[in-house]
């Protein structure tokens, strides 16, 4: 149920504040988003320019980036995937606690990126591990970042609290475990993971 | 499926790492550093065996970022290849696009122009510049120092990525070489900003070393860690400022004389120790004579064109045969081994990459000290994993 | 503007093969020549001799090569030849009526195949005397069983680990070698990537615009797709 907006200014202007515990529950976790500190490749370098201090990151709430996966809430992929880091990228994601959430940054992780023609190159973050915001770009500007962060806070924002589109941490049936990738003599094995990943079909 | 780090390297000899025993009762603590750690540049792992606090064992294992440059190369023609080369040490990616440039030059025997040397020059010492205050910005924040001296580091660094922005369109992949020249001219507004750039600098290194250079917890953790004679970073190939802070002198740009290095007058710092903290001078120093090298190259860059007109662009076909081509890169020496077929692609393409080879000797640096100066060596090294792996 | 580039030696390249043939008898030395502009001739070396060849290199007092830069691992595969022999063959043969035996030239095509092999470069240059480079060049028997070479990494320590990364992905097996793992590919991993006839695996399976050799895989994952729906028909 929500609430009329002329009505929450003129109580606001009072000194009485109506809102939703949806929107409170989700003011509160997407202003404090605690990114964890893992960059890969040439595209870290941009995540740590974002955090310098001309572009700052942590007037979004991204203010602290925590090494270890247990405290951290997002999880920016930034370079390119290996098949030989995957298992550990999908490793990390699993020790992660929930909600958590994972920016696929720059076009390596989004499917591979100028290395797709690689023998070591996983084709995309995505063929394992669920990823809530794509940024093209090779490296993508630290404005890019910025954009891609406030488009996952809106995310976040838009979550409901009950029914069909209710977040993972709130949906005791979901996925938490996603299966880690063994690394065989000569691919990873499973290429992907289907539930995570369909393999769309192309009409010739 | 990690491997133990028991492998049987008991092999004596004088450029061997040094076998050291553990003195204490009970096993080993193996620990595996990486590749996934705050601490390391980049997805790196480094096997450990601690005996307490002391290092007995240390094997790095490499490719968790190996994208097979090289074999993409092979399926590419020389021109293409041109922005994979910025992906290598993606912090210099213009050092990286001239050793590339210099190893066909060398192949076909390319004349460059006059005009397009000196603003290779220019845009190389910037690189370096950037490149070592931001390598001295990691290895305090390694040290603890929490992101202050990366802040400063990576506040000048912007600077610079304005000019490099500007100029070429991007601010890290620059991909602004060419076979014979240069992509782009730098106008007026382009040498004065970068004049801009180049008067400021000297005041930021002053402050940089007035924050760190006496601070007696930098110099403390420092001084006497990881020491490198002279004669075991010759033999291990170890190159840039690394052999120079063990005493060497060897800087590729005083030794093979390529481009116009020998039209200008600098100084090549050398260390005494072969520690952290004459890595870490060593570098500082080289910042300054680089503003001498700018300061010279912007006061002398004559009119002309940038790219000779004779160079041929489109259906660049060498002849068949090989050259290798190396500059001074901010990390060391960046090779590049060509062997040509007389197809358009090359038939084997070969990256030096110098944070490899300098990787050499981190066990030999490493054993005996304690696992927290592990860090701090590994950091003094100067590594880039996209270098290291390719 | 040109560039000086390498610093040359004093010594060309065949008093260089000279001064090794003096100092190791036996060593088994050949010029490769260079055809680029560079000039970078090679020398190539006989794996019987290779250490002692080494070791002069690095300990003599004129040449001082003490600093080795660069290894690369090159691959040669099997060439086939074709080339056309002249062939004496006697003939019977009419000639103005009477039957003779005639000697003729014939062209034949005959087809050999010459053995590929895999290569190893050294670039070696000299700290003390500040020249270089001097190129060395060993070759295995063949690509497939003989593929062993002495491991240069006693003379040369910055030969480790990038000896390691030739075993890995050329399969180059470097006798005397401290420590010969694979360097970037996982342990598990079997081929040796960097061959020129190792063929990737298949993970191409969504592809949206293919060209080339990606359009050729996507084709055969479409015939093998197709083949096997209509095999599970069938079965039914």
């Amino acid at each position: 149920m929500a609430v009329d907006q002329q009505l929450k200014i003129e109580l606001g202007k009072q000194g009485v504040f109506v809102t939703t515990i949806e929107e409170l529950y989700n003011w509160g976790r997407k202003n404090s988003v605690w990114p964890m500190q893992f960059g890969l490749a040439c595209c870290a370098i941009e995540m740590i320019a974002t955090t310098m201090a001309r572009y700052d990151l942590a007037r979004f709430g991204a203010e602290v980036f925590r090494p270890s996966p247990r405290q951290a809430d997002l999880m920016i992929i930034s370079g390119t995937v290996t098949k030989k880091m995957a298992p550990q990228v999908v490793r990390l994601y699993n020790q992660m606690a929930e909600p958590r959430y994972v920016i696929a940054m720059g076009a390596c992780a989004i499917s591979g990126g100028p290395f797709k023609q690689g023998y070591n190159v996983l084709k995309g973050i995505d063929r394992y591990i669920p990823v809530d915001v794509h940024i093209p770009g090779c490296p993508p500007r630290p404005e890019a970042l910025i954009q891609a962060f406030m488009t996952l806070q809106k995310k976040i924002d838009g979550q409901p609290l009950t029914g069909e589109k209710r977040p993972r941490h709130l949906n005791p049936e979901a996925q938490g475990e996603f299966p880690v990738p063994e690394q065989g003599a000569h691919d990873l094995e499973p290429t992907s993971n289907s539930g995570v990943w369909p393999i769309p079909v192309i009409i010739r | 499926m990690t491997p133990s780090i028991a492998h049987p390297d008991r092999v004596e000899g004088w450029n061997r790492p040094p076998i050291i025993e553990p003195d204490g009762e009970g096993e080993l603590l193996e620990v595996a550093m990486g590749p996934h750690h705050p601490s390391t540049h980049g997805v790196f792992r480094m096997d450990v065996a601690l005996d307490g606090e002391r290092v007995i064992r240390l094997k790095p294992v490499f490719g968790y970022l190996h994208r097979n440059h090289e074999k993409i190369a092979e399926g590419t023609s020389y021109l293409a290849s041109m922005p994979y080369t910025d992906r290598l040490d993606y912090f210099c990616s213009l050092t990286n696009n001239w050793a590339y440039a210099l190893a066909v030059e060398k192949l076909v025997g390319q004349q460059v122009p006059e005009r397009a040397e000196y603003i290779r020059v220019i845009l190389a010492e910037l690189t370096r510049i950037q490149n070592h205050a931001s390598t001295i910005g990691f290895l305090t924040q390694e040290m603890g120092a929490s992101g202050t001296p990366l802040m400063y580091a990576f506040r000048e660094r912007e600077k610079i990525l304005d000019l490099f922005e500007q100029l070429t369109g991007s601010r890290m992949m620059c991909n602004y070489m060419r076979f014979g020249g240069c992509r782009v001219d730098m106008s007026a507004a382009h040498l004065d900003s970068a004049r801009k750039i180049v008067a400021g600098l000297p005041g930021f290194i002053d402050e940089f070393e007035a924050l760190l250079s006496t601070n007696e917890i930098l110099m403390a953790r420092c001084q006497g860690i990881g020491k490198l004679k002279p004669e075991l970073a010759i033999n291990a190939g170890v190159s840039g400022p690394m052999l120079r802070a063990s005493g060497v002198d060897y800087d590729i740009r005083k030794v093979d004389h390529y481009g116009i290095y020998d039209r200008f007058k600098f100084r090549v710092p050398l260390g005494d120790h072969g520690d952290v903290y004459d890595r870490y001078m060593v570098r500082v120093l080289e910042m300054r004579e680089s503003v001498t090298i700018l300061e010279q190259a912007l006061k002398d860059i004559p009119a002309g064109p940038i790219m000779d007109p004779k160079a041929k662009i489109r259906g660049f076909r060498p002849k068949p045969g090989e050259a290798y081509g190396r500059i001074e890169a901010p990390k060391g020496e960046l090779g590049f081994y060509l062997i040509s077929d007389g197809t358009p692609n090359p038939y084997r393409y070969r990256v030096r990459p110098p944070s490899l080879i300098n990787l050499t000797v981190l066990e030999d640096m490493c054993l005996g000290e304690s696992v927290a100066d592990v860090v701090v060596i590994f950091g003094s090294v100067d590594i880039v994993l996209g270098e290291v792996d390719r | 503007m040109a560039y000086t580039g390498d610093n040359p030696l004093m010594k060309t390249v065949e008093e260089i093969k000279a001064a090794i043939e003096a100092a190791v008898p036996g060593a088994g030395v050949d010029i490769i020549s260079n055809p680029s502009v560079s000039g970078q001739h090679s020398l190539l070396i006989a794996q019987s001799h290779a250490l002692q060849v080494a070791q002069f290199l690095r300990d003599d007092t004129e040449l001082a090569l003490d600093y080795l830069s660069n290894v690369t691992g090159v691959d040669y595969l099997d060439k086939e030849i074709s080339e056309k022999v002249k062939v004496t063959r006697t003939v019977t043969k009419t000639v103005d009526g009477v039957e003779q035996q005639v000697e003729e030239t014939v062209d034949e095509t005959r087809k050999r195949v010459e053995p590929g092999y895999l290569e190893t470069v050294y670039h070696l240059f000299s700290v003390a005397k500040k020249h270089g480079p001097v190129v060395l060049r060993m070759r295995t028997v063949n690509r497939t069983d003989q593929v062993e070479m002495p491991s240069l990494t006693p003379i040369w320590r910055g030969a480790e680990l990038q000896e390691r990364e030739v075993f890995d992905l050329y399969g180059v097996v470097f006798t005397g070698h401290p420590d010969l793992r694979r360097l970037l590919m996982w342990d598990e991993f079997k081929d040796h990537p960097m061959r020129k006839d190792y063929v990737e695996p298949d993970d191409f399976e969504y592809e949206p615009t293919p060209h080339d050799q990606v359009l050729e895989r996507a084709k055969q994952h479409a015939a093998s797709e197709s083949a096997s729906i209509q095999e599970g028909a069938e079965t039914r």
